[in-house]
């Protein structure tokens, strides 16, 4: 990559961080920056309560223009809070990409992201499917991968390599969910 | 056939006919999964051509073929789905284990992953490799086309109740 663009989205992540920080200042964790941290972009640790709002904004402020959800999930930390739910977001106009991270421990629920971008329902089913994290105001949190009759989710730290389950019948189709 | 008659001796010649016409006749299911697969697809195509074998007439549904070739991975999820079209298969059928995934689990110890399709069917020629060469799966094929012609396969032992009908194992 060129050197000149590393510069100049470094300084153009400091604009948008600062401006960022203005609105919504007393919900941000920590924000840790490329240069600081090793990281390839800024990550934002927001408090889950004002997490869709910054979404929101991220994705229809007109110069942060960050439309694009290219991934969402979830990493198990082994620490309180347990899990660190990630959201990588992409603009197509400045071609920058950010990282928003928001801190939950188990049992707690994260707002969804699928008002925001529809596109998130398969990847928050499969949050809930390896992680056990719950999408409040999801519209169908089923598991998407593993049998849904499955104990567990197979992608915690404490989940062992070789919990296998085995089951002699498919799963039964809920004629609810065919269209 | 004896001078009096008796037709003990037609009846295994027969079964040897029919046992020849089956193994020149084999009408696989292509089970492939994963990457194996792909290598199933080439001994299928041109330059390998299963057809020398008689084995060309791939069916994608159970009740048209005899000969199920499982070639990948067969994850827990998919293992009621193979079970199922295994049972759909009228007898007499062949399995043959494609790859190391299918034989074993492969390189996927893990607990999304059957540790071998012989935990839920019962199979007769396993090839090895991750993935085999389409010599190695012709090679299966000629060594199941041996084991028609000898009886030797596990439907044929079912068949003549040399071993249990129903398998113990699933
Ligand atoms: S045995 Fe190797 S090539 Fe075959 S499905 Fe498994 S990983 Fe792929």
């Amino acid at each position: 990559m060129d050197i000149r663009a590393l510069v100049t989205s470094a300084d153009a992540w400091k604009a948008q961080i600062e401006k960022i920080k203005i609105k919504f200042d007393s919900s941000i964790e920590e924000i840790r920056l490329p240069g600081i941290y090793p990281t390839d972009v800024p990550i934002i640790y927001v408090k889950g309560n004002a997490l869709t709002e910054l979404l929101m904004f991220l994705k229809t402020d007109q110069i942060l223009d960050y439309q694009f959800l290219s991934d969402l999930t979830a990493t198990d930390e082994e620490v309180q809070p347990r899990f660190e739910v990630v959201y990588n977001l992409f603009s197509h106009s400045t071609k920058l990409r950010i990282r928003v991270k928001c801190r939950v421990s188990e049992g707690q629920e994260v707002r969804t992201a699928t008002a925001i971008w529809p596109g998130a329902n398969w990847a928050e089913r499969e949050v809930w499917d390896m992680f056990g994290i719950r999408f409040a105001g999801h519209p169908s949190l089923r598991r998407l991968l593993m049998d849904e009759r499955w104990e567990g989710h197979p992608l915690r730290k404490d989940y062992p390599l070789r919990g296998y389950q085995f089951f002699q019948t498919s799963q039964e189709v809920d004629t609810k969910n065919l269209e | 056939m004896a001078k009096d008659g008796a037709a003990g001796f037609l009846t295994t010649r027969l079964e040897a006919v029919v046992d020849w016409g089956r193994k020149n006749s084999l009408w696989p299911l292509p089970y492939g999964t994963s990457c194996c697969g792909i290598e199933m697809m080439a001994t299928l195509c041109s330059d390998y051509d299963l057809a020398r074998f008689g084995a060309e007439a791939v069916r994608f549904s159970p009740r048209q073929a005899d000969m199920i070739i499982v070639a990948g991975i067969i994850n827990a999820k998919m293992a009621p789905v193979l079970k199922t079209i295994y049972d759909q298969v009228s007898d007499p059928k062949w399995v043959v284990s494609m790859g190391a995934c299918a034989s074993s689990g492969g390189i996927f110890n893990v607990y999304s992953v059957t540790q071998g399709i012989d935990t839920i069917i019962p199979v007769d020629v396993y090839v090895p490799g991750c993935p085999p060469s389409p010599e190695g799966l012709i090679n299966a094929v000629m060594r199941l086309q041996d084991m028609i012609a000898k009886g030797a396969t596990r439907a044929q032992m079912r068949e003549r109740g040399s071993i249990e009908q129903q398998s113990q194992l699933a």
